[in-house]
């Protein structure tokens, strides 16, 4: 199986392509469209901010090919949010394969801290990415900008807000935690994907 | 619900785990990879690695060390020592990082928060800060808490989270190593001024103290290191422990 990790500028893609050799896969790294296109599986992980990340895929290309690809796609943390239609990051217009807008936390009462930062609890777990997942799993959350929950949402988390902690349309996959920084339920996760 | 987190801290000095008494007598606990990979399979929530000389020899964090942890581990964790540019956060991120933690570099040029905020996002940038309460104050150290400067704990504190800082990590020197409990009413104070997480660290030495942080110092997570390394607190028991006082923990 050819698993492709997209590469662009965001941070953290060293930590996914670990993640992936831990499970005896051997990942290619790329921004190249025929590489990206033909591969069996595609993660589009990272670390970063949204403008700039978006200025960055349109200035190579990347942009058309992520909305191009056929086969199963997981992205992942900021890579989730790219996805959605904009992102109150930067104010920044996304790729917008989910139809819903990218807001930031905003703190309701005293101690409420930003960024979300931690292992929270996943609910209203629902498709085949969350396959021998229990409800109330913890999961790896850094990020200050959340999807509210919308009709693609396939996983919950509540922090400040009930927010959407993964999406799923057609072939694409999305969450906004860490999975490979998951532990045993992020390693189920990635488990369950390979296998789509 | 978010759970508080438990973490240890590697303390790495020429690529062994060690761990300092008052910051100055070191004993010798183990090959870094191997104990990041027990605290993983134990239920630590996060490590740190510190590399705890560099700052005062000037040596850059090992990257290759960094390299063989993220290749590991499938916990989140943070490195520090010796962090003074954007290159060498790049180079630790991309060594597989999630955080870098920052602390004489940002005392001694706080606009580096900025700019590590600006290129790599807050949630990256941990501001380590080593006070020592003296005279009503508590005061900022460098170098491992061998140099005082005129900064105190809640006023720079306060500048690096306006700064950027994701998170602030605050080290007692007088707490640090003594197993006597965390320094919870300054932990306190901290929690009530700042918006970003708070990690409590220094003077772990029973389960007692990590209730108390939690409780009293309202910390969002409690970093220790000998009472683990040396078995003298096992993770999945204070886990269990702290649980049965309804704090949110990951079991």
């Amino acid at each position: 199986m050819e698993v492709a990790i997209i590469k662009y500028n965001a941070g953290n893609i060293y930590s996914v392509e670990c993640a992936l050799r831990r499970l005896g896969i051997d990942p290619v790294v790329s921004d190249s469209p025929e590489v990206l296109l033909r591969a069996d599986k595609v993660l589009f992980p990272g670390v970063g901010e949204a403008s700039s990340a978006m200025a960055y895929l349109r200035k190579h290309g990347l942009d058309w090919v992520i909305l191009n690809l056929t086969q199963p796609v997981l992205a992942i943390c900021i890579g989730m949010q790219l996805l959605c239609s904009h992102s109150e990051e930067g104010d920044a217009d996304c790729l917008g394969l989910f139809d819903t807008k990218v807001r930031r936390f905003v703190p309701q009462t005293d101690g409420q801290k930003v960024p979300h930062m931690g292992w929270n609890t996943l609910h209203n777990l629902r498709g085949p990415l969350f396959k021998g997942v229990d409800e109330g799993s913890y999961a790896y959350f850094v990020h200050s900008y959340y999807a509210p929950v919308s009709t693609d949402c396939v996983a919950q988390c509540d922090y400040i807000t009930p927010f959407c902690a993964a999406l799923s349309k057609d072939n694409f996959y999305a969450t906004q935690f860490h999975v490979e920084k998951s532990g045993a339920v992020g390693v189920r996760i990635l488990e369950n994907f390979l296998a789509l | 619900m978010l759970a508080k987190r438990i973490i240890p801290c590697l303390d790495v000095k020429e690529g062994m785990t060690v761990k300092g008494t008052n910051f100055v007598n070191f004993r010798e606990a183990g090959d870094p990879v191997e104990l990041g990979e027990f605290y993983s399979r134990q239920g630590a929530d996060e490590l740190v690695y510190l590399d705890i000389t560099a700052s005062h020899e000037g040596r850059k964090t090992f990257t290759d060390l960094v390299k063989r942890i993220a290749a590991c581990i499938d916990i989140p964790f943070t490195v520090g020592g010796g962090i003074h540019s954007l290159t060498d956060v790049d180079r630790l991120l991309n060594a597989g990082a999630d955080k870098v933690s920052l602390n004489s570099s940002a005392l001694k040029n706080p606009q580096i928060i900025e700019e590590v905020a600006k290129n790599f996002g807050s949630q990256v940038c941990v501001i380590a800060i080593d006070a020592n309460f003296e005279d009503g104050n508590w005061i900022c150290y460098l170098n491992g808490g061998r140099i005082p400067t005129r900064r105190t704990l809640f006023e720079w504190a306060a500048e690096a989270a306006d700064r950027g800082a994701g998170e602030i990590l605050f080290t007692s020197i007088a707490h640090d190593g003594t197993h006597g409990g965390y320094a919870c009413d300054a932990l306190r104070e901290l929690h009530r001024q700042l918006p970003v997480p708070v990690i409590a660290s220094g003077g772990a030495g029973t389960m007692a103290h990590f209730k108390e942080a939690f409780l009293q110092g309202e910390a969002d997570a409690a970093l220790a290191a000998g009472v683990f390394h040396f078995g003298e607190i096992a993770i999945p028991e204070l886990k269990r422990y702290l649980s049965g006082y309804d704090i949110p923990i990951r079991i």
